[in-house]
């Protein structure tokens, strides 16, 4: 029987080297392929403990072997009585140091990281004309979708994070009903957004997401919120710097020269939607829905359903089935379909990128 | 109530167990209780399997699917583990010390039937359809946020199980400070005794912090109350400090009677004494104490500031040194004896790699910056039910085996149980050892449904076929256990052949005052000492056979809960019903009556006479036990 379970352990141990190998993820969300200096110091820290910690279990599995192997009773015989003995100084002096010493190893560079990403002191920084140094954005979490405040820039959007690459971009966090976390999984560690303190950190994007599968790294909320929480995704779009001004210019002209691409749906709008949602980007965060000035370019319906006119329609038609407990009331018997088609190609065509 | 055992009708018997203050039948009760909530916890986690077998499933509803999490966590931890554990120590400390019953039988019984209507109580919500679901931790803005009666269902229910364990906790502590054999210095007991001692101390201090927290919760949702209320000055990082200030010892108040039961396992199968017991025993000290100093570790990612991060990392990998020591005494306590492969054994020997995994991710976790990824990940869940799976329920599924002979007389089957032990292992790896991947991978913990395309598709198949192999292993124990109880077969004093403590040396199952002499202890492994020396018997008496004093039995434990579990339901109806204030005033004057009732009555107990014991040892040695 013990050989078939040594057999199966060496299986295993096979099984998870592969896993190790070919298990990096999908390069939009895990953590194991960090796209920014936050996700990368933090797997230094995953390289780190995991060899100390593999280390320990080789150790470890290597003297249960051996005992195993050696002092079985059916070699000893029925009869065979061993030593009893008390235990040893000297052995346990050794299982003692080396430990600490192994953890003294791990505990340096911890204490590094945490008071290196918690450093937020040069989000206040100014430039000599008063305005920031740094780009700070505001994070929202509301049940069940994020809203970005640009305060600097006097643009707001949600769902969808735009930021520029190869800088640091600070962030304050909180939440407007219950608690909630705020996690990119291959840009950095998540942090929590509560709900009676303001949270600060920061993140660096090195890598453009024009690359990625869907053109977009993945956020997530982390934090138990509700019956919808696993749907309360969003998604980050990272540009260079040149192109996140454009960006930043677009929706600060969002005020004044609004996109209509359909007059239709923009009227449909206008009396069942405007109530919640907003279709400029200029202006300030806090509105009851997200805002929608740059809704076509985005990724994703919601957060998480496909970004075309049928899962849209589907979503305006009943919210409460595909993401339950969220705060939008359903317009299946209030909209006709002729002003579904209408609000549909309206919303789609609201875009600032294009 | 007579040492001779009687025929009796079932009316009598049911009666017996229900007035029970016997350590042994309490522990009993502990284990049946703890068992049945053991099965239903283990049923909601195959559902939850279920639903993630694949992205997008709709098996479960997204607010079912909380439900069944928040009933999961809560049931395995302070329904099945902690009251399992309760059983264990109930039954076996007593015997290991030498006593007759713990400090106080009548407390005894209060504490079980107070975690049998609290875990009633929280229950009975999936009955009436207004279930917890805020998580296992019902963090603060969440559960003031729910909806119905589910987290009310949580708070009253835990306060009653919480009152129930802290006063198992006391009364495990004075038993031990008090009523120990002649000779049973505390460096002699053995180390389960050690760890149940441990974590009763932990329990004294870890379960005033959750008692404070629920009635803070409970008024804040029954009485208008503000404790956590942040638009009425209220904070809601308070509870999370609350809940982890118990939190954190509870894993500890868990895993400690673990490495007590599997102590005591490696001992008997490899037939030496432990390695280094008296690190072990400063090892269980140390764990105890730091226990209390890391909870924060929970809380890195709230925005406590890097100061209490590095802090609370440090002494979180601080803990890593003692157990460290107790897992390499374990490995130098079988390396040199004569290991044999008996269904405990190989739950300890399996218990040693899979602990040493959720150990190490433990520290990988502990590293603050490190932890801001994995926390409310799926490694969280892989790390916790390594540890928990992995260590306890490894300990308990173990001591199950291990003392079935001495609490009911007959031997469990060895080949179903090793048959258990195989599908219950393989997979438990194959259900959490991906899910450390998927945390790395990005998936987050609780979340009812995920999409396609996130590459998260594959583990969670295998995640979930592990699930299904485990629940295979516990059908199969259960299959064991209802063929020993048909078959009854009868054994011996010592059916392990190599007992080590006091508990081995007296008859399977123990008569009900369990000792007819209270032992002299001579050192540790006092049997083993004995044997050693020639005394078969394995025991030396401290005195002369005399009348042993003895508790009644009585009902009125299970009345003063049952007014509590009423008036629970007042409180939580009180504003919306007219009966609610009633119900609460009466339950409440139902729990003092009972009170009064017992504090009035003069109960001296009664007296099982020396010829009584003289006849029970003669029949013992006529029937060729000793």
């Amino acid at each position: 029987m013990m050989k078939g379970l040594k057999k199966w352990r060496l299986f295993s141990l096979l099984a998870v080297l592969t896993v190790f190998l070919a298990g990096c993820g999908q390069q939009e969300l895990s953590t194991l392929l960090p796209a920014g200096q936050v996700g990368k110091d933090q797997f230094k820290l995953l390289m780190l403990s995991s060899g100390i910690m593999l280390f320990v279990i080789i150790v470890v599995v290597a003297i249960y072997v051996v005992a195993l192997l050696r002092f079985r009773r059916s070699k000893l015989g029925d009869d065979f009585i061993p030593e009893q003995t008390e235990g040893s100084q000297k052995l346990e002096l050794i299982w003692t140091i080396i430990p600490i010493i192994l953890i003294i190893i791990l505990a340096v560079p911890t204490v590094y990281y945490t008071y290196k990403l918690g450093d937020v002191k040069a989000m206040e920084e100014v430039d000599d004309d008063g305005n920031a140094k740094h780009l700070v954005v505001d994070v929202t979490a509301k049940l069940y979708w994020w809203e970005f405040e640009y305060p600097d820039l006097g643009i707001v959007t949600a769902q969808e994070l735009v930021v520029p690459t190869k800088e640091k971009v600070f962030f304050n966090l909180k939440a407007a009903d219950v608690k909630h976390s705020f996690w990119i999984p291959a840009i950095g560690g998540k942090l929590d957004t509560n709900v009676e303190n303001l949270n600060k950190f920061y993140l660096t994007f090195d890598q453009e997401s024009k690359g990625l599968k869907d053109g977009v790294f993945y956020g997530k909320c982390a934090e138990l919120c509700g019956p919808s929480h696993s749907l309360m995704d969003f998604k980050v779009k990272t540009l260079p710097r040149d192109e996140f001004n454009t960006w930043v210019k677009n929706m600060q002209a969002t005020k004044d020269k609004p996109v209509v691409a359909n007059a239709a749906g923009e009227e449909v709008f206008k009396t069942s939607c405007i109530g919640c949602h907003a279709t400029s980007g200029a202006g300030e965060g806090g509105s009851q829905g997200p805002n929608l000035a740059a809704f076509g370019d985005r990724n994703r319906v919601a957060g998480f359903l496909k970004h075309d006119e049928k899962e849209l329609k589907e979503w305006i038609k009943n919210p409460q089935k595909l993401k339950p407990g969220n705060t939008m009331p359903s317009f299946e018997n209030q909209l006709s379909d002729q002003e579904l088609d209408d609000l549909a190609d309206y919303l789609l065509g609201l875009s600032v990128e294009q | 109530m007579s040492s001779v055992a009687q025929k009796r009708s079932f009316g009598a018997a049911f009666w017996d167990w229900m007035t029970t203050v016997d350590h042994k039948k309490i522990g009993i009760l502990y284990l049946i209780g703890g068992g049945f909530f053991f099965v239903l916890g283990g049923i909601e986690a195959m559902i939850i399997r279920l639903q993630l077998l694949k992205p997008n499933n709709d098996l479960v509803s997204a607010g079912l699917f909380n439900d069944l999490i928040t009933m999961h966590g809560t049931t395995m931890i302070f329904l099945a583990a902690m009251p399992i554990l309760f059983g264990f120590m109930n039954y076996i400390m007593p015997l290991q010390i030498g006593a007759r019953d713990v400090a106080f039988p009548f407390i005894n019984s209060l504490g079980f039937w107070m975690f049998f209507f609290g875990g009633l109580f929280l229950n009975i919500s999936w009955l009436v359809g207004q279930v917890p679901d805020a998580g296992w931790t019902s963090y603060a803005s969440l559960s003031l946020a729910s909806t119905g009666h589910g987290i009310d269902f949580y708070a009253i229910g835990l306060q009653i199980a919480g009152g129930g364990t802290l006063m198992a906790g006391i009364n495990f502590l004075v038993t031990i400070i008090n009523m120990r054999a002649p000779g049973m210095t505390y460096m002699r007991m053995p180390l389960f005794t050690w760890t149940t001692f441990v974590a009763s101390a932990m329990i004294l201090f870890a379960f005033p912090p959750l008692t404070v927290g629920l009635f803070f919760l409970t008024f804040d949702r029954m009485f208008n109350g503000n404790f956590f209320d942040h638009t009425m000055g209220g904070n809601t990082i308070i509870w999370e400090h609350i809940f982890w200030i118990f939190g954190h010892p509870e894993v500890y108040i868990l895993i400690l009677p673990a490495f007590g039961i599997f102590s005591e396992i490696f001992t008997i199968f490899s037939r030496k004494r432990l390695f280094g017991y008296p690190a072990m025993v400063f090892a269980t000290v140390l764990i105890g104490f730091l226990g209390f100093m890391v909870w924060a570790h929970h809380m890195f990612t709230v925005g406590l500031g890097p100061t209490a991060n590095a802090i609370f990392a440090v002494a979180t990998m601080a803990i890593a040194v003692p157990t460290g020591v107790k897992i390499f005494n374990w490995l130098l306590t079988i390396w040199g004896g004569s290991i044999t492969v008996t269904t405990p054994m190989l739950y300890a020997l399996g218990f040693i790699p899979s602990f040493v995994m959720g150990g190490v991710t433990g520290v990988m976790q502990g590293a603050a910056p490190l932890d801001y990824q994995l926390h409310d990940s799926y490694f969280i869940v892989a790390h916790f039910h390594y540890v928990i799976v992995g260590g306890v329920v490894l300990a308990i599924l173990g001591g199950l085996h291990l003392y079935w002979p001495k609490m009911f007389g007959t031997m469990l089957n060895e080949t179903l149980g090793k048959i258990t032990f195989i599908f219950f292992f393989v997979g438990f790896h194959c259900t959490f050892l991906i899910q450390h991947w998927l945390g790395f991978w990005g998936m987050p913990r609780r979340v009812w449904t995920y999409m396609d395309g996130q590459g998260w598709n594959t583990a969670n198949m295998i995640s979930s076929i592990g699930a299904l192999l485990m629940a295979i292993g516990v059908i199969v124990l259960v299959i064991n256990i209802i063929m020993t109880v048909a078959k009854n077969q009868r054994v011996g004093n010592d059916p392990w052949h190599d007992g080590r403590t006091l508990e081995w040396a007296i008859p399977s199952p123990p008569p009900f005052y369990n000792f007819t002499t209270t032992p002299l202890v001579r050192g540790l492994d006092s049997v083993w000492i004995e044997k050693s020396e020639g005394n078969m018997t394995g025991l030396t008496p401290a005195e002369p056979v005399s009348d042993i004093h003895m508790p009644n039995g009585s009902i009125i434990p299970f009345l003063m809960t049952f007014g509590m579990f009423v008036a629970g339901f007042g409180a939580m109806y009180h504003q919306e019903t007219s009966w609610g204030l009633p119900v609460l005033i009466f339950g409440l004057a139902w729990t003092f009556v009972a009170m009064s009732a017992r504090s009035l009555q003069d109960d001296l107990g009664f007296h099982v006479t020396k010829e009584e014991i003289q006849r029970d040892i003669d029949n013992a040695r006529k029937g060729g036990q000793f």
